[in-house]
């Protein structure tokens, strides 16, 4: 087990550094640079700025440079928000989107597993059908439409919700919701499926003849063996709204990371591009690293080789 | 059981991480506050200047001009919405009143000597920064050579102070080359390489206003990101700085005029998303934004409370003048022509452009004070464009392409038209193909994304391409000059030698008067020489409450918020 985990470990790290390079040359290729501006700047202020920040060394210097000093921690400085290092910048605002990703997680397995569970077991019911249907629209309506609805409704028509910031418990309504819609929807579908399969088993069967209540066959003996597709789910899912989106961020103006990711790459700003880069690929391997450990505690059949 | 244990650890898994995101924006916003002590410890350290401060008590303002802006550091700064902040919380020399007219600023008086070459500025008594120290004519040197230093490397270094003494050699890394110096407390002096008739402006712009060396030294250009050494010298100071969410300005009790500044407070929201923007302006949220959705203009109209008016710029077509057919005359001044300008502006553009006569519109001034270059040239030589009547510019641009050996378009090669996909420029570009199209060309549209546009718009590599320009100060050659031969944005490569020795005469002469005349002169040549195609004259256009009043917007795109009032 312990092996298997720093074998993981050190496969992540490995990926690190491929997607660390990959990203380093690529973003190199894409034409324009950080100080090409509308307006010329003058040759003497290009080569100035170039100088400061070290881009007129030849690339593969630059990249040595980028390498060691990544390896001690630090990511650079942005140069598109200037006065401010690209640690300041995640250590900021990676907080914000964690806290507001973590609770749409949170939501989504809350409601989506019920969810799924009781379309499972009403199966073929109205309340099934009612549940699939819900579900269906969740998953095919995207999260700019329904913050904008949400925020034209509840903030600009009745104004029962505020729509900038998040400076109070209400300000995370809407951007929660508009979050987590889709993965409650995908959740629910995925456990209703899952849950279904295990009911048609034969251990369940048994149990119930043996007179186990509906309520202790189903957290007992189902729940856990459905939900695995559901943790499988939750890695990525983790990963990807806790560290922030772009729309939401955008549309509900919240400080948090997604934003960056996006509006690094058109201004060119170099080290900023590589840091939420890096950053994001580290915490996907680091969920699906958790994720397996969390599949071997649920389920001691997986071995984990 | 061990099992039911090993449950909860997937639940926990997000509880944690939900947790710890807690956590870490808890210290965030500890550390928030007590920036905001620091603030106002500067605030009680001024006791005794404060009491002459406003007695309204306790008004705020909550606006939008922009996003999170690149940089509030007044050396680095070159966006207006940097700009718009910086106004607020700084003061140069001199400065604009609500005419547009310049205005002493922390220097009392200057005056400047015959020869033009040097300008010697009186500094007010008195004057404080926000912290409550000094501010001294030492200060002016230090900011100025920092401004000049390529170590801060400061995009507007060499636009602005190319025309003092000692330039050179400073930005070669001899700092103290440049000709700025201050023999005593109060007195500020600069010694200029020619007589420059238009400096007072450049005086008043937002990079040269004084920075605190002290604040700079120990916190180096991190400095702009913290209230508590944000030190300023203007009405306001930084109570707080969030990212991607709000900049909070506090009014300065140390600013020398304190007591015509009316709000207490600025809240700068930095909401990227015109339709936030616009749902928090409806809310009530905010009393002002300047990002109106583009869709939401046509139920506008008529509301008193949207506002258009106009910033110095130009919206244009750059034509790859090295490139055949685009190198003749003809063909450059057909397409031109053929453009249906008010249409652009009037329809296209929804009205929040205006249609280009020539190619320098209003806000710039001319001669007298109050004057309009634009107003003269129409009076001098009769408008460019004959927006009133396409038809008849139709007509003539049909003849001068047959007059270039492509009757109805025959022969002509097709070409492209390069530009990014963002406001209105998808919209003209499909715009000009239709209308080019009449003349029988065919044209098709490339559309890049913004920086690609610029590398190679930058490098040449187009036939005819989007391009603008807004004003840095107010004298038209600095919109003129982009087509003198050497200009870095020079993008179509439009050469003319009687065009440059306008722009040189106009650039040299030490007589107002012969200023502007030569400047005259420069943009007929340019235009007749269909240099480029001048579409529409830029407007800011914004939503206010008409309960705020007071305010103003300058062409330079600026807002000033510090002497109105919420009614």
């Amino acid at each position: 087990m312990l092996k298997y985990i720093i074998k993981r470990i050190l496969m992540g790290i490995l990926t690190a550094f491929i997607v660390a390079t990959l990203t380093f040359f690529i973003m190199n290729l894409v034409p324009g640079g950080p100080f090409l501006s509308e307006k010329a700047v003058t040759p003497q202020a290009q080569a100035a700025m170039e100088a400061k920040y070290g881009l007129d060394k030849p690339l593969f210097m630059q990249y040595l440079t980028y390498m060691g000093d990544l390896l001690h921690g630090d990511m650079g400085v942005s140069i598109k928000k200037r006065g401010f290092t690209v640690n300041d910048i995640i250590g900021n605002k990676f907080p914000v989107s964690a806290r507001l990703g973590g609770l749409a997680v949170l939501v989504a397995v809350c409601i989506g597993v019920p969810l799924g569970s009781i379309a499972a077991f009403k199966r073929g019911k109205t309340l099934d059908n009612i549940i699939i249907v819900f579900s269906t629209a969740g998953i095919a309506i995207p999260s700019f439409l329904t913050s904008t609805l949400m925020m034209y409704f509840l903030s600009v028509k009745l104004k029962l919700l505020p729509s900038l910031g998040l400076d109070g418990p209400a300000n995370y309504i809407m951007p929660v919701i508009a979050l987590s819609l889709y993965p409650t929807c995908y959740i629910a579908r995925l456990m209703r499926s899952s849950m279904l399969d295990v009911i048609g088993q034969d251990y369940m069967r048994t149990a119930r003849a043996k007179g186990v209540s509906t309520f202790k066959s189903i957290f007992k003996h189902a729940l856990r063996n459905a939900i695995l597709p559901v943790v499988t789910y939750l890695g990525p899912l983790l990963a990807s709204l806790m560290t922030g989106s772009f729309i939401i961020e955008k549309i509900f103006t919240i400080p948090g990371l997604g934003h960056e990711f996006v509006s690094a790459i058109p201004s060119r700003d170099y080290p900023l591009i590589m840091g939420t880069t890096i950053f994001f690929a580290c915490f996907i391997i680091m969920m699906n690293v958790l994720v397996d450990i969390a599949y071997a505690f649920i389920d001691p059949r997986i071995r984990l080789k | 059981m061990k099992k039911s244990i090993a449950l909860l650890l997937t639940t926990a898994l997000v509880i944690s991480t939900v947790l710890s995101g807690c956590g870490g924006s808890n210290s965030g916003a500890a550390a928030g506050g007590s920036a905001a002590d620091a603030g106002s410890t500067a605030d009680t350290g001024s006791a005794a200047p404060a009491d002459t401060g406003s007695t309204s008590g306790g008004t705020s303002i909550d606006v939008q001009v922009g996003p999170s802006p690149e940089t509030i550091d007044p050396a680095l700064n070159s966006a207006v919405d940097g700009a718009n902040m910086i106004i607020h919380a700084f003061e140069g020399l001199l400065k604009f009143d609500k005419d547009n007219n310049i205005v002493p600023g922390v220097a009392e008086s200057y005056e400047v000597s015959d020869d033009g070459i040097t300008w010697t500025f009186h500094l007010r008594d008195g004057l404080k920064w926000s912290d409550g120290s000094d501010l001294t004519a030492e200060d002016f040197v230090y900011s100025w050579k920092r401004v000049a230093d390529p170590e801060t490397a400061a995009p507007y270094g060499y636009d602005l102070l190319n025309y003092i003494k000692g330039y050179e050699e400073a930005e070669a890394g001899n700092v103290d080359a440049l000709a700025v110096s201050a023999p005593d407390a109060k007195t500020f002096v600069v010694e200029l390489n020619n007589p420059c008739v238009y400096f007072d402006k450049i005086c008043a712009f937002a990079v040269l206003v004084p920075v605190q060396k002290a604040t700079i030294e120990a916190n180096g250009e991190a400095w702009t990101t913290d209230p508590a050494t944000y030190i300023t010298d203007g009405p306001y100071y930084m109570t707080e700085y969030t990212d991607g969410a709000q900049i909070v300005f506090q009014k300065n009790p140390n600013y020398w005029d304190a007591g015509s500044i009316t709000f207490d407070t600025i809240v700068w929201h930095l909401i990227e998303d015109s339709n936030a923007a616009y749902a928090a302006y409806q809310n009530g949220d905010i009393s002002m934004i300047k990002d109106v959705p583009t869709e939401e203009i046509p139920s506008l109209e008529g509301n008193s409370e949207f506002n258009v008016a106009p910033i110095m710029g130009t919206y244009y077509v750059t034509f790859n003048t090295q490139k055949a057919p685009f190198d003749n005359q003809k063909v450059r001044e057909a397409l031109s022509l053929a453009i249906d300008r008010e249409y652009v502006a009037g329809t296209i553009m929804q009205g929040t452009y205006t249609a280009a006569k020539n190619f320098v519109g209003p806000g710039v001034s001319d001669e007298a004070p109050g004057s309009s270059f634009e107003e003269e040239t129409t009076k001098k030589y009769g408008d460019h464009f004959n927006v009133g009547n396409y038809d008849a510019d139709l007509e003539k641009a049909k003849q001068l392409l047959a007059d270039a050996g492509y009757p109805n378009g025959e022969g002509f090669p097709e070409f492209a038209y390069l530009t990014n996909d963002s406001g209105y420029h998808k919209a003209v570009a499909e715009y000009l193909q239709s209308a080019w199209g009449e003349l029988g060309l065919t044209m098709t549209v490339n559309i890049q994304e913004w920086k690609t546009v610029t590398a190679d718009r930058r490098n040449g590599n187009f036939d005819v391409a989007r391009n603008g320009w807004v004003f840095d100060w107010d004298d038209p050659s600095n919109m003129i000059n982009l087509m003198e031969t050497d200009n870095g944005n020079n993008d179509g490569k439009y050469s003319s030698a009687e065009f440059d020795k306008a722009v040189d005469d106009a650039r040299k002469t030490t007589d107002l008067k012969e200023h502007y005349s030569k400047l005259h002169e420069a943009e007929q040549i340019m235009l007749n020489d269909a240099a480029m195609a001048p579409v529409a004259y830029y407007n800011d256009f914004w939503l206010q409450k008409s309960n705020l009043k007071g305010t103003w917007h300058s062409p330079y795109g600026y807002w000033y918020f510090m002497y109105g009032s919420l009614e």
